[in-house]
């Protein structure tokens, strides 16, 4: 039908010449490729090779050292402390931060006046950076509580103080400061199960707590994986606040994973060691992504 | 009384006990930042006195605010962090629609190279990163203290993120019979993407700004390591470095902190629906 190449077709097999392909994706992705790549790739290579190396950040050379930095990592008893503690800590706070989170969800979603606002209103903490919340905490710890307990004829010693004190103050700000996120993955969970489910459960006979229990939280599933996950994978890498609540003290007591990591680099300049320790808490990070994968995919139930 | 009254009766006397327990529960959230707003307009001396009094023996007072703004240079940091922000922002917005709508369209190698590299790169935590970011970026190219490489890098650590949502808006929200037409009424692939298709990404764009531009301003640790002169620190750094100096003039921490937060929480008092709606729409599809 057509006796010369039509331009259409043309264009169609100029699309398919590498060097069109090539220059299509450098013009598109090129960018974004290039600084995903100097700013994770490269530097996640280049720290491998720092592992096997006893650099101090200041000179030239970086003397290889084999496997010294892992065997350093492993002998770290403060490095383990760190990990055990963050655990404790994780613990606890993923599992008060969710509590809360499904509460607070329910109250907003119940159809109260002015759930709009409040759900706006117990969102504002994740507005702000851990660095200041973790000083406007500092300052809540350390004159208003004692205020408070002078008050009422206590002794009258900041919480932050004692170790388990300290403890304590983390995981309380943590569940202040993301509860109100993990709120709002619950609302869109409960929106997402539809009224008429509820009330044919009622119909034949659920109580509404019963509903709630044998409906509701089932078809939330994949929000309450989603939420405990994301959880875990910010108070496990905790350190803005940590920082500013606690410093880790007292007697670094309240040093976190994260933190030691850094300390071990920037402070005590044992980068290749910091940076073994670094890669430690990447292979748990990865290890939880995975198990995150795997229990969202499997097991999903549906209305 | 009948049922369906006694049944609208105990729904409203529910109603009220909840909305008691949310009033109740709102004001202990706020506690931490109506004690500061408190406080913030007190002398040191009353404060140390009594943190929880209204007003202080010595009255009310302003004169933390003019002190703790010119201590913290505050305007040149606020300055510094807007900047940041938004160029970090628009990049990463940029980049990611443009590598996310040739991923989608191509089924080249390249491309299925890079997005697999993205979304597994999401697992590792930044601790893992920042010791070779400065042995690269301070030791051997020394491009440390300057905004461009703080900007750079944000984009670089917030792209995979970004155009892991715009793959998914583009694959699910644009019909690629819009691109042909365009494409048979001469557009390039170029003029297809920013006159066609980007325009259609607004709602992914909102949400990836949001989220994007509050994890920019309220970042502490890689701006603390890229930047460490003092004309160029940001809001968290600043504040840091100003509890360091000041921690035992409460009155001017307390002034620091409320201009500190301030910037962020007048902006939710306008875009709060947005805010709320992205935040959401980003967390419940990443």
């Amino acid at each position: 039908m057509y006796p010369r190449l039509h331009p259409e077709r043309a264009i169609i097999m100029e699309r398919n010449r590498l060097s069109y392909k090539v220059s299509q994706f450098l013009m598109f992705a090129g960018p974004a490729a290039f600084l995903f790549c100097a700013t994770v790739i490269v530097p996640f290579i280049y720290g491998l090779y720092l592992t096997f190396t006893s650099w101090d950040g200041i000179s030239r050379t970086k003397p290889f050292v084999g496997l010294a930095n892992y065997a350093a990592a492993f002998a770290d008893t403060d490095y383990w402390s760190a990990l055990g503690r963050t655990v404790i800590y994780s613990f606890f706070s993923v599992i008060l931060i969710n509590i809360v989170a499904f509460l607070l969800a329910y109250l907003v979603t119940s159809g109260v006046k002015g759930q709009n606002f409040f759900r706006a209103g117990f969102f504002i903490p994740n507005l702000i950076g851990g660095i200041v919340l973790g000083y406007v905490w500092k300052f809540v710890f350390n004159r208003a509580f004692v205020a408070i307990a002078d008050a009422l004829g206590g002794t009258g010693t900041s919480l932050l103080s004692t170790p388990s004190g300290a403890m304590f103050c983390l995981i309380l700000v943590s569940v202040w400061q993301y509860a109100g996120y993990m709120m709002l993955i619950y609302v869109a969970g409960f929106m997402s199960v539809s009224e008429s489910l509820k009330e044919a459960a009622m119909i034949d006979g659920c109580t509404p707590a019963q509903a709630m229990w044998n409906v509701t939280i089932p078809l939330m599933r994949s929000s309450f994986v989603q939420c405990i996950f994301l959880s875990i994978t910010r108070c496990f890498m905790v350190y803005d606040v940590n920082l500013s609540l606690t410093k880790g003290e007292p007697f670094n007591s309240s040093v976190m994973a994260a933190m030691h990591v850094y300390n071990q680099a920037f402070t005590y300049k044992n980068y290749g060691t910091g940076q073994a320790q670094a890669l430690i808490l990447f292979i748990i990070c990865a290890i939880v992504g995975v198990t995150q994968v795997y229990i969202g995919k499997k097991g999903e139930v549906q209305a | 009384m009948n049922d369906s009254e006694r049944a609208l009766r105990n729904k409203r006397i529910s109603h009220a006990i909840m909305l008691v327990i949310l009033i109740l529960l709102f004001l202990l959230f706020i506690a931490p930042f109506l004690l500061v707003v408190i406080n913030v307009f007190k002398t040191k001396a009353d404060i140390t006195s009594n943190p929880l009094a209204l007003i202080g023996k010595h009255g009310f007072t302003i004169k933390n605010f003019p002190e703790a703004m010119r201590k913290m240079d505050f305007w040149k940091v606020f300055l510094n962090s807007l900047i940041i922000t938004v160029c970090s922002t628009i990049l990463t917005i940029l980049f990611s629609a443009m590598a996310g709508f040739v991923i989608v369209r191509n089924k080249w190698a390249a491309c299925t190279l890079l997005f697999s590299a993205m979304i597994a790169s999401m697992v590792i935590p930044f601790q893992v990163l920042m010791v070779p970011l400065v042995s690269v970026y301070g030791g051997i190219l020394g491009v440390l203290n300057h905004r461009l490489t703080l900007i750079l890098l944000h984009t670089g650590f917030s792209v995979s993120m970004a155009t892991f949502m715009f793959h998914g808006a583009i694959h699910t929200n644009i019909p690629i019979e819009l691109e042909e037409a365009a494409f048979i009424d001469g557009c390039t692939r170029w003029e297809t993407f920013w006159k066609i298709v980007f325009p259609l990404l607004r709602p992914t764009i909102a949400t990836v700004a949001i989220i994007d531009a509050m994890a920019f301003w309220n970042d502490y640790l890689l701006p603390s390591l890229v930047l460490q002169k003092k004309e160029l620190y940001t809001i968290p750094i600043a504040t840091q470095s100003f509890y360091g100096t000041y921690s035992t003039d409460i009155g001017l921490v307390m002034a620091a902190l409320l201009l500190a937060m301030l910037p962020i929480l007048i902006l939710y008092l306008f875009l709060q629906r947005y805010i709320v709606k992205g935040v959401t729409s980003g967390a419940v599809k990443g």
